[in-house]
């Protein structure tokens, strides 16, 4: 077998002049985890010049597919920053799902895929594939001169919390050192070791479940959908789903129930015997990746602490349906970095951090709420939770009804921060879908898609009407932008409904801050220094 | 204020309450447990009321209870 790029070292280790200083390095910003989120808060970072630096005790990519469905949301993240046209190029589309009962379909649905947006719903990638991408990002930042470190074979081994900084231990293939962080970002997942250092409480909801992965390469005719069985023949009393990835990478997933033994499971010989149940005696294939995973749904109490934030996996982890891990992850940084941009350069206190806290939180919650659900159908814990289930799944096969009732994962959408202590007025007739604290959502330009246009800074967006160009607070400039309702009938339709004009205050992370029927200078200040806690101790 | 109807509303109840019955004869325990969750979901579809439905369960989980 070709060696596989997972196990290709993709951020060596270097000796780093830190390690030669006589005193130790204070950085601005260190993060802790170069998995997905660690990375994009990186890469996110430079390219706003705030210096970072990014340490792994590893040196790979992530060890087979692991995450691998990414929503629109997190792939708009990600083109800002400069990575999503690749990824979303590289992924397989998919927007058909099948639902199968025992040995016959139930039902098949269409994503409704709406028109007008750069990217689309989902795609599939593997999260190895998207880790690649944002180490060459985040290396041709560093070659444009970012002030961007990876390094790699960097474990940090005990951290002090301070007033006004971080210190690190950090043990290399060439002994120790220290660092000094202002800031201490924790990307370092699941089992976050910065947590566990602080002594932070992850408490939650333990599912008492295992699921088999199986990814195989495989020459198969099976169609690019979601398959999805309950009962099935080849796993009786179980679920298991079929998702296709590119390279003819097809993920596997075999509900095994809680009383296993996980060392005979994992045996490649019955590992075998599950695949050509399923796909039948004459398949040929090769087993990319296998892993058995149970989950928790749980979070911590705070995502901050100090001079330390945790961000994705470390920060809350969720049940794997409805691909809520990483997508989440991703937005908790989009959230965090400008703000932590802004208190870096004394343009906001450090109460505009409490605000990460507050609205990351929210859409965690949000997130452990769908995902627990899901797997409450997927998973029955009671007799009668059962009896429900499949009355729902019986019904279905006959009755539209019951489709909505059926939840395989629902899939991730981003969360709106409504009640946010940094949202601003709304106005009154304007679309529901994009009042403050909503993600921007995209439309077609004449030129474009609109949120190539959007983020990195406030911005004002006047659509119809006109607003006044070079407004600044306390050293936050908004940039105004105008767009005429003729852009494209999704930009009228989306942003302004049966209104002739409005005007929206944008946060860098893309999110409505305040919106009007027309522009108001004063308004529009208040709404910036809410948006960006000034004026608060 | 209570949406769901709690006062009499079937007009021949007995009739209903026979038909009830009948649906589950000669089924076994889990087949008329099952034929009761389709049931209700054929019902709770039927009403589609969120706010009814939640007098409903908080009536059938507590019968002693005020309803509205």
């Amino acid at each position: 077998m070709a060696e596989r790029i997972f196990e290709i070292p993709l951020y060596p280790y270097r000796r780093s002049r830190d390690q030669d200083a006589s005193a130790p390095v204070r950085h601005p910003v260190v993060v802790v985890g170069a998995g997905p989120v660690g990375l994009a808060a990186a890469i996110d970072l430079a390219l706003q010049d705030v210096p970072v630096v990014v340490l792994d005790d590893n040196e790979k990519v992530s060890f087979g597919s692991r995450a691998i469905c990414f929503a629109k949301r997190p792939l708009e993240i990600l083109d800002r920053l400069g990575c999503g046209e690749e990824m979303a190029a590289k992924g397989v589309q998919w927007d058909t799902g099948k639902v199968f009962c025992r040995d016959h379909e139930i039902y098949a649905f269409r994503l409704l895929e709406e028109e007008g947006h750069k990217f689309p719903a989902f795609i599939n990638l593997q999260q190895y594939h998207l880790e690649r991408y944002l180490v060459e990002r985040l290396r041709a930042l560093q070659a444009e001169g970012k002030p961007v470190d990876l390094r790699g074979k960097n474990k940090v081994d005990a951290i002090g919390r301070h007033e006004d900084h971080v210190t690190l231990e950090i043990t290399t293939p060439e002994g120790p050192y220290n660092l000094e962080a202002e800031w201490l970002i924790a990307c370092d997942g699941a089992n976050s070791s910065m947590r566990r250092m602080l002594g932070i409480d992850f408490v939650g909801q333990v599912f008492e479940d295992n699921f088999l992965i199986a990814d195989v390469v495989m020459e198969a005719d099976f169609p690019s959908e979601r398959w999805f069985w309950f009962d099935p023949p080849f796993n009786p009393e179980q679920s298991a789903l079929l998702h296709k990835q590119p390279d003819n990478l097809w993920r596997i997933d075999f509900q095994l129930g809680w009383d296993i033994d996980r060392e005979k499971e994992l045996r490649p010989e019955n590992i075998d015997r599950r695949l050509r149940a399923m796909l039948g005696d004459d398949i040929e294939y090769e087993l990319e990746w296998s892993s058995i995973y149970t989950f928790q749904c749980r979070r911590m109490e705070k995502f901050r602490h100090g001079r330390v934030l945790f961000a994705g996996d470390a920060a809350h982890q969720v049940s794997p349906f409805g691909a809520r891990g990483a997508n989440s992850g991703f937005q908790d940084t989009d959230n965090l970095v400008w703000k932590l941009k802004l208190v870096l350069e004394g343009h906001a206190p450090e109460a505009l951090l409490e605000s990460y806290n507050e609205e990351r939180v929210m859409a965690a919650d949000e997130n452990i709420l769908n995902s627990t659900r899901s797997t409450d159908f997927i998973t029955p814990k009671s007799e009668t939770s059962r009896i429900f289930r499949d009355a729902v799944l019986d019904l279905a096969a006959h009755h539209d009804f019951a489709r909505p009732l059926i939840n395989t994962g629902r899939l991730s959408v981003p969360a709106t921060y409504d009640g946010s202590a940094l949202n601003g007025p709304d106005a009154d007739g304007l679309p529901r879908a994009l009042r403050p604290g909503a993600p921007a959502v995209d439309a077609p330009l004449k030129e474009g898609w609109l949120l190539e246009r959007l983020g990195n800074r406030f911005q004002l967006l006047a659509i119809g009407t006109a607003a006044e160009k070079g407004l600044e607070l306390g050293g936050v400039e908004i940039e105004t932008i105008h767009l005429s309702p003729d852009e494209s009938p999704e930009l009228a339709a989306r942003y302004l409904g049966d209104a002739q004009s409005a005007v929206y205050l944008l946060r860098p992370d893309q999110h409505v801050a305040a919106r009007w029927r027309a522009f108001d200078r004063r308004a529009v200040l208040e709404a910036l220094a809410r948006a960006t806690a000034q004026g608060e101790a | 204020m209570a949406k769901l109807e709690t006062s009499p509303n079937i007009p021949a109840a007995d009739e209903f309450f026979a038909a009830l019955l009948a649906a589950h004869e000669g089924l076994s325990k889990e087949e008329s447990d099952a034929l009761n969750a389709r049931l209700i979901l054929i019902l709770a579809n039927h009403l589609g009321d969120m706010e009814v439905l939640e007098e409903a369960l908080k009536i059938a989980r507590n019968p002693g209870a005020a309803s509205g």
